[in-house]
């Protein structure tokens, strides 16, 4: 454990409450976006295997618009200039809506009509059949097209997101969760240090304290051999000589 | 973003040949804005690789088109601005066209995908 792996604080009681504190949010949060991402990647697994279905279907209806086409084309004539330079206003529009999954906002496209049909008389001379057979289809692929475009749009966003959640869980987990931990264990076993500091001090103080005591009782032994009385202690009523304070 | 388009109806771009324009214009997607800008552009075999490029970066800046379709042969020739738009919208879809049979494998974003699943599973 060196220095640079856990969270610089200075080893005490409330640092210890504290760094208890944070590990506790620290896993918590590692669980609520650990769901999250359990979450999202549901979501986008479902997202992927409706794209890829969708592909398949689109190709089907192109394939069905296309032929449609040529149908038309067949029967009207060549009414590809006629269609590309009458073009004023769009018919179909696309509304764009939120949808929230896990905290996400996924754009929702939605195709709806808006005003008249420009073509309305276009194949009035022939082939009106058909060139109405074509305008369905290729409004159906237009429907089929903005689906898929929704659903690639959620993909795209969610894959962001899926990512940016993995990356925050992943450093949850191995950097942060770590770093609280050997803090906490710095600052117990500074803790424990400490105590024994202390308590090695408490030892040493009574250890000079019994060899002054030893010694000092030697002192008045020798003394008392030599016929110092010691143990009298002088009485302090008796005393006899009081001189004078004043004059 | 989302309170301008609950007002105001997006548009669908288009990039492809001739007759897939023509088709979708059928469809009713097509609109010329009041600058004479079309939403659409029709490729030929003139079309040069920068011309399309230009106009799909265009599209991408108008901020009134939100979906853009693109033929996939389109696509393929301008692949590296394709894969550069990382942005979720406007959305670029690439769609089949009729001379070009569709190939999943070349798609921008089935290309990303495909860590995770196996295209072919689901042809």
């Amino acid at each position: 454990m060196s220095a640079k792996d856990r969270i610089p604080v200075f080893p005490s009681r409330m640092a210890m409450a504290i760094m208890k504190n944070r590990l506790k949010g620290a896993q918590k949060g590692h669980s609520l976006l650990k769901k999250k991402a359990d979450a999202l990647q549901m979501r986008f697994r479902s997202i992927l295997q409706k794209i890829i279905e969708t592909k398949t279907l689109m190709g089907e209806v192109m394939k069905e618009a296309a032929f449609s086409l040529a149908e038309a084309k067949f029967t009207t004539g060549d009414f590809n200039h006629v269609v590309l330079q009458n073009v004023t206003k769009a018919q179909i529009k696309v509304r764009s809506k939120k949808e929230n999954v896990a905290g996400t906002n996924l754009p929702v496209f939605e195709s709806y009509q808006d005003g008249a049909d420009t073509y309305e008389l276009a194949g009035l001379a022939r082939g009106g059949q058909q060139l109405s057979k074509l305008k369905k289809n290729y409004a159906k692929a237009v429907q089929l097209l903005v689906e898929l475009a929704s659903l690639q749009t959620s993909f795209v966003t969610l894959d962001e997101v899926i990512k940016i959640t993995n990356r925050r869980v992943n450093a949850i987990e191995h950097v942060i969760i770590p770093k609280i931990e050997n803090t906490l264990s710095y600052i117990t076993s500074e803790l424990d240090e400490r105590e024994r500091e202390e308590f090695f001090r408490l030892k040493k103080v009574q250890e000079k304290k019994k060899k002054d005591k030893v010694r000092a009782e030697k002192e008045k032994a020798a003394l008392r051999a030599k016929g110092v009385a010691m143990d009298e202690t002088p009485n302090m009523l008796e005393d006899e000589h009081d001189e004078d304070i004043l004059f | 973003m989302a309170v301008h388009s609950g007002v105001k109806g997006k548009l669908i771009g288009v990039i492809g040949d001739e007759d897939t324009c023509v088709g979708f214009l059928l469809g009713g997607i097509g609109e010329i804005n009041k600058s004479r800008q079309p939403n659409f552009m029709v490729v030929d075999k003139n079309s040069s690789v920068s011309e399309i490029e230009d106009c799909f970066k265009n599209f991408v800046k108008r901020g009134d088109i939100d979906i853009i379709l693109i033929n996939q042969n389109i696509a393929e020739m301008i692949r590296h601005a394709i894969d550069n738009h990382l942005v979720p919208i406007p959305a670029v879809l690439e769609i089949p066209s009729k001379d070009h049979p569709y190939d999943p494998t070349k798609d921008s974003i089935l290309r990303r995908a495909k860590g995770m699943f196996n295209v072919e599973d689901y042809r």
